[in-house]
């Protein structure tokens, strides 16, 4: 089993490219033959979106990496913007997208001990119930009439956008006193900063607030499809006081927990259209990779600058078409 | 604290890398099987239940719509069509959504090895939830 491990590590980069490769060559030669056939326009073809979709999604698969924030968070605001899906899709898909990253993402954080089980399974129990809610609600919204749901979605990514500005994580967050249910569910860890090999031990407070916030973290998750991490690491670091890298590690994971409650209500309710979600999910997932790769030569600050502005766009995109202003097109 | 108890905490729990280990070969296997069975689809190798111009005809409506214009099943009622090259693809689809239930059983056994009855019943109800949602019994059906 190592071996198969090590294998998919040292050759994920030359497989993601050679997959997107392979990819784009069969939607291509597709392209090529329709449009030879039909002789009519390109955008009436069948496989035009999900070529597009594909590559849209490759890239933001980058950019998500480098920048910090999950891929749904993106995904959501962008896609139900400028492409042509129904919104009750683009939030299926968009779950989907957020938990295929989280759990592709999760053998290397519970491995390495980052992804902190005592402090993820109580918080991922509050935030799964609740992004249940969250799912049925929206899809309810939904049903009265898209537009609040467009509009919501908008005011909440551009809230995104301004947590992202004013937040200040803490790497390493002072706990002199653990509250009494942190205490009682034994939130406390130790770990090894790699970088410094400095052994770091860590315990939480103010839990039962943390855990209360977890309900909103829950129910916006399911209710947009978004992955929560931009909610989940401001709440386990700057309120709860876990270590920002524990803090990264553990959201990642949760987010493999919460959204899998949601993407179930949603795939249910007939949201989950393979044609256009596939390619969103493998598409964002081999950008990450590639992603990963660049982050050694990438300026992370400027695209988290980048990526906000492109939050604040794509949540005034959102307003403006929920709205029927029109201003955007 | 001692060294040894140091070390200890340092190390994951064997379940956890149980957890780990379901995890990194069930979320590869669902990828894997997502883009093969896609390929299989789009390519008409196998024919879908729902016309592929139908279903770009229609995404632009809302879900209750677009299932009755194209008579897509909801709940598990995919399950009797995957001999159709678009259901084919829920394999993969429902492989990722299901395996987090299956991890959360590795816990389960740990945390009563060790006697942890809190995270016990913690990931007990955890699974209830899970299982609840992926039921189908929480809003599906209603078209």
């Amino acid at each position: 089993m190592p071996r198969l491990f090590q294998f998919f590590v040292k050759w994920r980069l030359s497989l993601s490219v050679g997959i997107a490769l392979v990819l784009a060559g069969a939607g291509l030669a597709l392209a090529a033959n329709e449009a030879a056939a039909t002789g009519g326009s390109i955008t009436d073809a069948w496989w035009f979106w999900p070529v597009i979709l594909f590559f849209f999604c490759f890239i933001l698969g980058i950019i998500a990496v480098l920048s910090g924030v999950g891929g749904g968070v993106l995904y959501v605001p962008l896609v139900s913007g400028f492409f042509p899906f129904h919104i009750d899709f683009v939030r299926g898909a968009g779950l989907m997208v957020a938990l295929a990253g989280a759990l592709a993402a999760g053998p290397g954080l519970l491995r390495q001990n980052m992804a902190s089980l005592r402090l993820a399974i109580p918080v991922a129990m509050v935030a799964s119930t609740f992004s249940i809610a969250g799912a049925m609600l929206g899809l309810y919204l939904s049903s009265l009439d898209p537009d609040i749901v467009q509009v919501a979605l908008g005011a909440t990514i551009m809230g995104i956008a301004v947590l992202l500005i004013v937040s200040k994580n803490s790497e390493k967050p002072v706990v002199t006193k653990q509250d009494a249910v942190g205490l009682a569910l034994g939130i406390q860890g130790l770990y090894k900063d790699a970088s410094t090999g400095e052994l770091i031990d860590w315990k939480t407070h103010r839990t039962a607030l943390g855990l209360f916030l977890f309900i909103f973290i829950g129910l916006l998750a399911g209710m947009f499809g978004l992955g929560a991490g931009w909610a989940n690491i401001p709440v386990l670091n700057l309120v709860m006081g876990a270590p920002l890298k524990i803090s990264v590690a553990t959201s990642k994971f949760l987010l493999s927990i919460t959204d899998t409650s949601a993407a179930w209500i949603y795939m249910n309710n007939g949201c989950v259209i393979p044609l256009m979600a596939i390619p969103s999910i493998i598409g964002l997932m081999l950008g990450s990779f590639v992603g990963v790769r660049l982050l050694a030569i990438a300026k992370p600050t400027f695209i988290r600058y980048m990526v906000i502005g492109v939050l604040l766009f794509a949540g005034f995109k959102a307003i403006d078409k929920g709205l029927g202003i029109g201003i955007l097109g | 604290m001692t060294d040894k108890d140091k070390q200890q905490q340092l190390e994951p729990m064997p379940e956890q890398i149980g957890y780990a280990n379901i995890l990194f070969i069930g979320a590869w296997s669902g990828i894997v099987i997502m883009a093969v069975s896609y390929i299989l689809y789009v390519s008409g190798i196998i024919e879908p239940h729902i016309d592929i111009a139908l279903v770009t005809e229609n995404w632009g409506k809302g879900v209750h719509e677009f299932m009755k214009i194209t008579n897509s099943p909801d709940g598990w009622s995919w399950l009797y069509l995957l001999g159709k090259g678009d259901y084919l693809t829920f394999i993969g689809v429902a492989l990722l959504a299901v395996l987090t239930i299956f991890c959360y059983l590795f816990l389960v056994v740990g945390y009563a090895r060790t006697k942890d009855w809190i995270y016990f019943t913690i990931c007990v109800l955890e699974i209830c939830v899970l299982s609840l949602a992926a039921s189908g019994i929480l809003g599906a059906g209603g078209h």
